[in-house]
């Protein structure tokens, strides 16, 4: 187990070199972010250069990239244009983020496995119909639609809750643009561990604990869940990942100043900085999530062993 | 009955989840704190300092904590006098500036001429990297403390224009007459700086200390602002409110939503996919009136298909062949007015803003397009396209009007194109790269509401935002003499000046810009400035 974790955390290095240069070079490929900074006007050549030389912008690529992985080494990720350093932005836009992120990802599992055990118990039936419906139709609307809708309804027309969420972002306030941001992550669930319960009810182990005369609840759980929940970690883990940055449409809709928000802006405002900072991070938590994916695998399926 | 329970099981899923969806409000926010607006905000793209701030959201704060020499009256433009007693000149190159008794910074140091002098002379000096550095630039000993060069070091600190006399008067000597120099000094980017901010200037960006009708209570950056009404204010425009509280949003729906739902008493900037509701549905409280902004199509004349007599009729056929009326609204809803001139409808007619000028050439006239293209041997290459960023402004939309106005009149799909640019740093880096091939968007905010504002940066000789490369001595002469004129004669020479680059036409005016605002039913009096930004001091919370 202790080789194996070592294993694969050496292996995040390359992957995690890799992802920076390619971000480092899409970005900084784009165009010449000190123009931006300009308005309508055409730079001022002696302060862009200035600013270039602050920026470390008018080094060739391979030495910017190599002097901004000396930085973030020590935990320097640079300074936004607008002169606040990447490092807080970081602190301020991660934790509502991540809060956001919990809210749903407990809304997604709880609510997608229980709609998914219930259909997948009752295969066939009026329930399954309209849970398979209603994940279809929570698949094929986007984000922003239902976020937006969500938003007119519960926020102006019958105004249970503030259409927009505060600058402190806590989790009474994260509810709703939790709900918007887990449906679609929720309906795949559902469906995941409505095919797999419903294939593992016919499982020999199933109707062995059945026979044996288990209370259903016990069979359920212990027998029949454990093994189901296999591919749904496998989603959940990757959906970390595309949870953070999925919430640039829902935190623009809900005015939460997290992670899409900034990452929205520094890509609007080409501030290299501040994208490349905060994919980096993006990257370090996506790679961490999967680890932890393949490490519950053990937990679940004591078949399952790493050396 | 099979389809029967199907359906009460949706139904109950569904009902589950509205539940779930409700449960979770902690009921709508409050009706804010009494005398406070509440308004939109962005997030400022630089640091918050006068000469370092170049976009509306910054220059908002600027406008509500600092007052310059000048004030731009919210209703007519003019300049009026804020903390300037007087402004005098002989010659209209040496300036001598009073500084009326009273006025403080909110910390209650005294506003002095140094006040002034060390401000601009921080703002013009190139090692600060101020992007308004350029304001300063037609004080006598900028290019010392400026050097244009790229790598050139300074060879002084202050400009030797500018010499304080006593505690309340300092001169300025420019390095060419200006006749109009004190209209412009309005602009945030003159404004002065308490001492704090040159022996401090860390905790100064934190809590910005000025001079205006506000005072910066606390800034939480990113999220939110509070400013208090500055009780020993010595302007006349003192506060009507208690304070504002400036709130960052994500995205001006969500403002909008907010505004709707009674948490937020104005947000400026309408989105543009709400333009055709608002007026219904804020009941009226919704706000469009001119703001200083003209959008243009450039052509790059740096390139020879677009050179010469033919280059020209081109242009004029193009601009016949966009039909402004019905594009300004059927996508705009009555925030864009069909262009007439170079310049924009709040600078009035005395001003020198007249919607005739530009005559014919401005006017949809789809026979007399053709004929001119035809006659000129046609488009360049056969087609053309319109480049413009489509990050923000809903750019795309008119972009397709417009071309397809163009294509129908040619009778011909392919005339005109689309070519959009991402971002608006990528757009702005092809256009100072001279790479443009067709025509592009050249969308110009005032600085300061002046005529010579509209055309000297746009249109003069190698000017910093003369995008299209148009060069003309008689322009340039004419633009000369108006700055060296008296008032009374400048703006006649500097319409004279418009009149030669409408002719010439590197740029076809499309349309003027509104700005848009809506209001909560708890507050009254709110109107835009002629910059579209909201005139705080004038709103009461009742």
């Amino acid at each position: 187990m202790g080789r194996y974790v070592i294993r694969r955390l050496l292996q995040m290095v390359p992957v995690f070199a890799g992802t920076t240069l390619l971000i480092f070079v899409m970005v900084y490929a784009l165009g010449d972010p000190v123009a931006g900074l300009f308005g309508d006007r055409a730079p001022d050549p002696a302060t862009a250069a200035r600013l270039r030389a602050e920026f470390d912008l008018d080094k060739p690529l391979w030495q910017q990239y190599l002097l901004y992985l000396g930085k973030i080494f020590t935990g320097d990720f640079g300074t936004a244009f607008n002169g606040r350093p990447v490092a807080e932005l970081m602190a301020t836009a991660f934790p509502a983020t991540v809060r956001l992120m919990l809210v749903a990802l407990v809304i997604e599992t709880v609510v997608g496995v229980v709609l998914g055990v219930v259909a997948g118990l009752r295969r066939g039936r009026g329930i399954d119909t309209s849970v398979l419906l209603l994940t279809l139709l929570v698949i094929s609307v986007p984000t922003f639609v239902t976020g937006a809708t969500l938003q007119f309804l519960l926020g102006v027309k019958w105004p249970l809750v503030s259409p927009a969420v505060s600058g402190e972002a806590r989790f009474g306030e994260l509810l709703l643009p939790g709900i918007v941001l887990a449906l679609v992550s929720l309906a795949y669930i559902a469906r995941l561990t409505r095919t797999s319960v419903a294939e593992n009810t016919r499982a020999d182990h199933v109707r062995t604990a059945v026979a044996k005369g288990l209370p259903r609840r016990r069979v359920i759980t212990h027998h029949l869940l454990r093994n189901s929940l296999i591919p749904v970690v496998t989603f959940l883990g990757a959906d970390i990942g595309s949870l953070m940055a999925g919430a640039l449409v829902t935190e623009r809709i809900f005015n939460i100043q997290g992670v899409g928000y900034h990452l929205y802006q520094g890509v609007l405002r080409q501030n290299s900085p501040t994208v490349v900072g905060f994919v980096t991070i993006l990257v370090l938590v996506f790679l961490a999530a999967n680890l932890l994916v393949d490490l519950l695998y053990a937990v679940l399926d004591p078949r399952i062993r790493y050396a | 009955m099979r389809t029967a329970s199907r359906l009460t099981g949706a139904v109950a899923v569904v009902a589950a989840l509205a539940a779930v969806a409700t449960a979770c409000g902690s009921g709508a926010t409050g009706r804010g704190e009494t005398g406070v607006v509440r308004a939109s905000w962005g997030d400022p793209q630089h640091p918050l300092e006068p000469a370092n701030t170049n976009e509306v959201q910054g220059g908002k704060v600027l406008d509500m904590i600092f007052r310059g020499l000048k004030r731009y009256d919210p209703r007519t433009g003019r300049a009026v006098n804020a903390v300037a007693e007087s402004i005098t000149t002989e010659d209209q190159r040496n300036f001598t500036v009073r500084i009326a008794d009273g006025w403080e910074f909110s910390d209650g140091t005294p506003v002095t001429a140094e006040s002034f002098v060390d401000a601009w002379n921080y703002g013009a000096l190139v090692t600060n990297n101020q992007v308004n550095s350029y304001f300063f630039q037609y004080i006598e000993g900028y290019e010392d403390v400026h050097p244009a060069a790229e790598d050139a070091r300074p060879t002084a600190e202050t400009m030797s224009g500018l010499a304080v006399k006593d505690d309340h008067t300092f001169t300025v000597r420019l390095n060419q007459k200006f006749s109009q120099w004190p209209e412009t000094l309005g602009y945030n980017a003159y404004a002065p700086l308490p001492e704090s901010f040159f022996t401090d200037r860390e905790t100064w960006l934190a809590k910005p200390v000025g001079n205006g009708p506000y005072k910066v209570d606390s800034y939480t950056k990113g999220q939110s602002m509070r400013l208090s009404r500055n009780e020993n204010y010595s302007g006349t425009d003192k506060a009507r409110n208690e304070g504002v509280e400036l709130r960052v949003y994500t995205d001006t729906n969500t403002a909008y939503t907010d505004l709707q739902a009674g948490n937020l008493d104005v947000a400026d900037d309408i989105p543009a996919s709400q333009l055709k509701n608002a007026e219904r549905d804020l009941d009226g409280r919704y706000v469009n009136q001119p703001a200083g902004i003209i959008q243009t199509l450039t052509f790059p004349l740096y390139r020879r298909e677009w050179q010469g007599e033919d280059g020209r009729r081109i242009r004029q056929g193009i601009s016949m062949a966009i039909d402004r009326e019905e594009i300004t609204e059927r996508i705009y809803h009555g925030t864009r007015i069909p262009a007439g001139d170079l310049t924009s409808p709040v600078l009035g007619a005395e001003g020198g803003h007249s919607r005739d000028l530009c005559g014919r050439t401005c006017t949809y006239d789809p026979e007399r397009a053709r004929k001119l293209i035809e006659e000129a041997g046609g488009l360049p290459g056969g087609s053309i396209t319109l480049t413009s960023n489509v990050d923000t402004g809903s750019h795309r939309q008119w972009m397709e009007a417009v071309c397809n106005s163009i294509n129908n009149v040619l009778d011909d799909n392919g005339a005109c194109r689309i070519r959009p640019v991402g971002t608006f740093a990528d757009y702005r880096k092809d256009i100072a790269a001279d790479e443009m091939t067709g025509m592009f968007r050249a969308g110009w905010q005032m600085d300061y509401p002046l005529i010579q504002n509209f055309l000297q940066p746009l249109y003069y000789t190698n000017a910093s935002s003369n995008d299209s490369g148009y060069s003309s001595e008689e322009f340039d002469a004419l633009m000369d003499r108006a700055n060296a004129a008296e008032r009374s004669q400048a703006v006649e020479l500097f319409r004279e000046a418009e009149k030669v680059v409408l002719r010439d036409l590197p740029a076809v005016p499309l349309w003027y810009q509104n700005g848009t605002a809506g209001y909560s039913d708890r507050v009254k009096g709110v109107r835009l400035n002629p910059f579209s930004v909201p005139v705080f001091t004038d709103i009461e919370v009742v």
